[in-house]
C-alpha cells in the first residue's frame, strides 16, 4: 500500500521534473518536451492502474493551480486552452499503456514498452488531444488532425526511447516494473 | 514551490472557491453557446477589465500567462483569413483568449489550500464508502515536496555528464533520473511503514 502511493507519487513529480528539463529540437525544428515521455513511463513501468493513476495525479495538480507544465504552465487555464484533449487523454493513454504492457508478457520488456507506448501514449492520446481541438478551435476532424501532426514524430521519436529505458530500467530495478510483477 | 497564485492581494482572493468554480463553468458553457462576434468582443472587453480593476501589476501577469495563447491565435487568423471567413476566426481566437483568461482569474485568485478544500468536499462521497482520501493528500503532498528534489537531481545527472563528455546530455539520462525516482519512492515506502504506515 504505501509503496504503492509513493511509487504513484513519485512517478507524477517524474512527469513534472521532466517538464524542467530544456527541451531537445527535432531536425526540423519541432521543440518536443519530455513530459510525454513521462506519460508513457508511467504506464510502461507502473502498469495500468498505478500508470493511470499517477498521470491523474499530475493533471490534477496542475488544475488545483500548480505551474508544473513545460515551461511553468498550468492553472485552469490550460483546461480551457486548445490543448486540453492532451491533457485529459494523459491518464487514459498511461492507463493503456500499462494495460497492453501487462497483457503482453510473452513479448520482450523493452518491445512491449515501446509498442504499447505507441498504442496508449500517442493513439490514445492523440485521440483526446484531437477532439479537445476540434471543441476549442471549432474544427472539422481532418483540420485538427492536420493541426497535430508536426508533433507526431517527436512523440514516435519518444516512444521508441520508452522502450529502451524500460528495458534498461527491467535490468537496473527489476523487482520495481511493477507492470511486469 | 510556487504556486500560480497572484501576490496581488485582489477583493476575489476572499471569495470562497466553490463558487468561483462553479461561476467558471457556467461562463464558460456560455462562451461556447454564443457564435455572434459582437457579443464575443464584449465578453473578452469585459474579461480584460476583470484583470485591469486589482490595478497594473495584476493585469501584466494576467497578461503574461495569456501570451502562450498566441501561435493558435496566429494560425487561426491566417486559417480563416484564408478561407476568406475571417469573420468566425475572431469569433473562435475571441473565445478561447476569453475562457483561458477567465479560468486564469480562479487561479490567480484561489489558493492552494482553498482549492485542496473544493477538492476534499468532492471527495466527501468517497469516505462513505470506506475511501480513505487521506492517501490522497499525502499523495499530493509527494508530489509537492519530489518535484524540485527530482528536479535538482537531474541537474546533478545533467553536470555528471557535462564532466564526462563534450556532447549536451540527451535523452540518455532519462534512464538513470526514472531509478533515482523509483529508489527515492521505495526509500519513502520504507520510511512511511516504519513510521507506522497509512
Amino acid at each position: 500500500m504505501e509503496r504503492n502511493l509513493t511509487m504513484i507519487a513519485l512517478f507524477a513529480a517524474l512527469i513534472a521534473a521532466l517538464g524542467l528539463i530544456p527541451k531537445f529540437t527535432l531536425g526540423f525544428g519541432v521543440p518536443i518536451t519530455a513530459q510525454s515521455l513521462g506519460v508513457m513511463l508511467c504506464g510502461t513501468v507502473l502498469g495500468a492502474w498505478r500508470g493511470g493513476l499517477a498521470a491523474l495525479l499530475f493533471v490534477a495538480l496542475v488544475a488545483l493551480g500548480l505551474p508544473l507544465l513545460a515551461g511553468g504552465r498550468g492553472g485552469l487555464g490550460v483546461f480551457a486552452s486548445p490543448t486540453v484533449g492532451f491533457l485529459v487523454g494523459f491518464p487514459i493513454g498511461a492507463f493503456v499503456t500499462g494495460f497492453i504492457m501487462d497483457q503482453w508478457r510473452s513479448a520482450p520488456v523493452g518491445l512491449a514498452a515501446g509498442v504499447s507506448a505507441v498504442l496508449g501514449g500517442i493513439l490514445v492520446v492523440y485521440a483526446f488531444g484531437i477532439f479537445g481541438m476540434m471543441m476549442t478551435l471549432n474544427k472539422t476532424l481532418p483540420e485538427a488532425t492536420l493541426l497535430v501532426q508536426a508533433f507526431i514524430p517527436g512523440d514516435l521519436i519518444k516512444a521508441v526511447l520508452a522502450g529502451f529505458i524500460t528495458s534498461g530500467l527491467a535490468k537496473a530495478r527489476p523487482a520495481s516494473l511493477l507492470s511486469r510483477s | 514551490m510556487i504556486s500560480l497564485t497572484s501576490p496581488v492581494e485582489t477583493r476575489a482572493h476572499g471569495w470562497p472557491a466553490g463558487a468561483k468554480l462553479g461561476a467558471l463553468c457556467a461562463a464558460t458553457l456560455l462562451l461556447f453557446e454564443i457564435e455572434d462576434l459582437v457579443w464575443q468582443i464584449a465578453f473578452c472587453a469585459g474579461m480584460l477589465l476583470l484583470y485591469a480593476l486589482p490595478g497594473r501589476a495584476f493585469l501584466k501577469g494576467g497578461l503574461g500567462r495569456l501570451w502562450m495563447l498566441w501561435p493558435f491565435v496566429a494560425l487561426i487568423l491566417l486559417w480563416h483569413v484564408l478561407t476568406r471567413d475571417a469573420e468566425a476566426g475572431l469569433v473562435i481566437v475571441l473565445r478561447m483568449i476569453t475562457a483561458v483568461g477567465l479560468a486564469n482569474l480562479v487561479t490567480m485568485t484561489t489558493k492552494l489550500s482553498d482549492m485542496m478544500a473544493v477538492v476534499r468536499w468532492l471527495a466527501a462521497p468517497l469516505r462513505r464508502f470506506g475511501v480513505r482520501t487521506r492517501s490522497l493528500e499525502l499523495a499530493v503532498a509527494l508530489v509537492v515536496r519530489f518535484t524540485p528534489v527530482l528536479a535538482a537531481k537531474g541537474q546533478m545527472l545533467s553536470l555528471a555528464w557535462r564532466a564526462r563528455s563534450r556532447r549536451r546530455p540527451g535523452w540518455r539520462i532519462i534512464m538513470p533520473f526514472t531509478v533515482l525516482a523509483i529508489d527515492d519512492a521505495e526509500h519513502v515506502a520504507e520510511a512511511l511503514r516504519a513510521r507506522g504506515g497509512l
